[in-house]
């Protein structure tokens, strides 16, 4: 009777709680450290490894070279250090596909969100959705960094600028699955009682999304955000390639890639190191998502 | 039934709740579902009245509409001076604590990703200005309230069997002292050892705390422990609304009669001699119910005034209202002689 009042545990915090589920999951810590080493490797590479300055005589004698200890990588057909340019490519194609994919699927949740709750917006919002969906995608890329690329290059400088454009284009174009997987979620959330209950409480409705509805959506969303990622990467190095991306000579993941491939039989690991940075950062971004999905669901979470 | 001058605490007045039909290509409004239709019936202070009746006859619409979850299409819903069907969006917010919900499914009920604290704790959040100190005090003598144990606090809901996750629920209920308490089906998902636990501690607290209940139940023996007086519905409409007591004794509705019916007979020498009324025919579609009484489809004693003419619920008896043309006829005759006129037309239409 009395021991009610002695031994109440204190209440756990929510993230260490989160945390203390996160690190079971064994693929996701995998994943954590994988992405830590890229992120380690493209920021602090740089100090440690300086870019040497070699003329363009010296270079053109150098090109082609296979790993040595001065090019751990080799170089490429130009006689540029392929270590240097990977840790250079790095910062830009992280920084696209993360920034990229919380742009699509902040846009996507709040479409899906709105459409799903608010049954005025559904007919227009999801309308929307098709629109976009059904636009081809690589034109309308092109049309947009071709009409706003100097006016933004001139405002912001030309590689700040490209990156804006780029990143905003990216987002721009691929928040429609995530806006059409949280509307259906939404749609089946919101006649789920605990939603009618906070409503007979009288919380108004930005709170119950906020509250109910929307910590709801987090596996749907989580598993939208890992794939964008690597999707953003992927239509970066496309528009790179088609020559709408950064400058040429700006390196990317991606447009190391595309430079790789005309050497692909002479020179396959061009293509291989680019593809591995590319390849590791999906599948650890994937894992991650895997493990925050599981850590954020108390069902799943102390089992 | 304390004292009946006084002005009941809540008052139904021609409640109806229509949700419309849109068909064909152009999605037209064709045509309504009379999801309840025309519902009439005061709850006084203290009281509980129980309503029952079969799936999709309307209780829970009834039991939604009266705290306007969902917005009526017509009629006065009158809790504790004020109507609720026309109060503005924040005069209803403000409203909101007097009148609570215990909901059906306690699994459903209850948010997933919230413990139990932050569950109970949402009403006082939503309402009060209390401290988080003072909130955690209050979700701790709620839990004490429906007998739960304090270390539960930071668990989540998953955590729970059926019967505690309806004390959560009702605890939740209770958080901001209301007058009125919709109970909408709180049994139907439990297992029956658990609901008597459930109807027992509702029973307590409308002991203590002088709760107002309306009990949305199909079982009928449930609806008899625990209600003052019990409402029965059929498609949309009630169709009689009396004491228990009498109710049970003596249904006069011939729908009612058989819905009592189909209770079990614990005393198995009184289970053999129990007649049991079977009904033909299925509910009619409440998006196109009869002309005539909802019931006359089904009727055993059906006669022609019935498929042309909807009757009013009118009270045959003190006490008892009853929306039927037999006793429409009868009426003001005393009650006794309109229940054996029953009875007659029972033993008639068990012999059809």
């Amino acid at each position: 009777m009395t021991d009610n009042s002695i031994a109440i545990p204190p209440a756990q915090s929510q993230l260490g709680a989160v945390w203390n589920q996160f690190r079971v999951h064994r693929g996701a810590v995998f994943g954590l450290i994988v992405l830590g080493i890229l992120v380690t490797f493209v920021v602090f590479g740089p100090f440690l490894w300086p870019e040497e300055k070699l003329k363009v005589s010296e270079a053109m004698k150098v090109k082609n070279q296979g790993p040595s200890l001065m090019f751990p990588l080799g170089t490429d057909q130009l006689g540029r250090d392929m270590l240097t340019r990977m840790m250079a490519a790095g910062k830009v194609s992280l920084a696209v596909g993360f920034v990229a994919m919380i742009i699509a699927i902040f846009v996507g949740t709040t479409v899906g969100v709105m459409a799903g709750y608010f049954k005025r917006l559904d007919g227009p919002l999801m309308r929307l959705t098709d629109l976009f969906l059904s636009l081809p995608l690589i034109p309308l890329l092109l049309v947009m960094v071709m009409l706003f690329r100097d006016k933004i290059a001139s405002i912001m400088g030309p590689e700040l600028g490209a990156f804006t454009l780029i990143v905003f284009a990216i987002g721009i174009t691929s928040w429609m699955q995530a806006a059409r997987i949280v509307r259906g979620e939404v749609l089946a959330l919101k006649e789920r009682e605990y939603v009618l209950a906070a409503r007979s409480i009288g919380a108004p409705s930005r709170r119950i999304i906020l509250r109910h509805i929307l910590p709801n959506v987090v596996s749907p969303v989580m598993v939208a955000a890992t794939l964008g990622v690597a999707e953003a990467i992927i239509t970066e190095s496309v528009l790179s390639f088609l020559g709408l991306g950064f400058p040429p000579d700006f390196p990317t993941w991606g447009r190391l890639l595309f430079d790789g491939l005309q050497y692909m039989q002479l020179y396959p690991e061009r293509v291989i190191w680019p593809g591995l940075a590319i390849s590791l950062t999906v599948l650890s971004v994937n894992y991650i998502g895997d493990g925050l999905r599981d850590a954020l669901d108390p069902r799943i979470r102390g089992r | 039934m304390r004292d009946t001058q006084a002005a009941p605490l809540v008052q139904v007045e021609g409640l109806k709740m229509y949700f419309p039909v849109h068909t064909g290509i152009l999605r037209r409004h064709t045509g309504n579902v009379k999801a309840v239709d025309d519902v009439s019936f005061a709850i006084h202070q203290g009281e509980t009245l129980g309503l029952v009746g079969e799936s999709g006859c309307g209780k829970s619409t009834v039991g939604r509409a009266l705290l306007r979850l969902y917005e009526p299409t017509a009629g006065r819903v009158v809790i504790d001076g004020e109507d609720i069907a026309t109060l503005s969006h924040e005069a209803l917010r403000r409203k909101r604590p007097t009148m609570q919900m215990v909901f059906q499914d306690p699994q459903a009920s209850l948010n997933p990703r919230m413990s139990l604290s932050a569950i109970i704790a949402e009403p006082l959040t939503e309402h009060t200005k209390l401290t988080a100190a003072q909130r955690q005090n209050r979700v701790y003598e709620l839990m004490d309230q429906v007998g739960l144990n304090r270390r539960f606090a930071n668990r989540f809901p998953h955590e729970f069997s059926g019967g505690q996750r309806q004390r959560i629920g009702i605890a939740r209920a209770l958080a901001l002292n209301p007058k009125l308490i919709v109970c909408d089906e709180p049994i139907a998902a439990l297992d029956v050892s658990i609901q008597a636990q459930v109807v027992n501690l509702l029973e307590d607290l409308q002991d203590t705390l002088g709760l107002t209940y309306l009990f949305i139940s199909h079982d009928l023996s449930m609806v008899r422990h625990i209600a003052d007086r019990v409402a029965v519905m059929y498609l949309g409409r009630i169709v009689e609304l009396s004491p228990r007591d009498d109710l049970y004794a003596r249904p006069l509705h011939p729908y009612a009669e058989a819905l009592l019916s189909a209770v079990n007979e614990p005393d198995p020498d009184r289970a053999k001699t129990r007649k049991r009324i079977l009904l033909k025919g299925d509910l009619p579609s409440p998006a196109n119910p009869p002309v005539g009484c909802n019931f006359c489809t089904r009727c055993p004693k059906v006669f022609a005034r019935c498929l042309t003419e909807k009757p009013a619920l009118v009270q045959v008896e003190p006490g008892r209202q009853v929306a039927c043309h037999l006793f429409e006829t009868i009426h003001p005759a005393t009650g006794s002689t309109g229940g054996s006129e029953a009875k007659e037309h029972l033993q008639h239409g068990v012999t059809q």
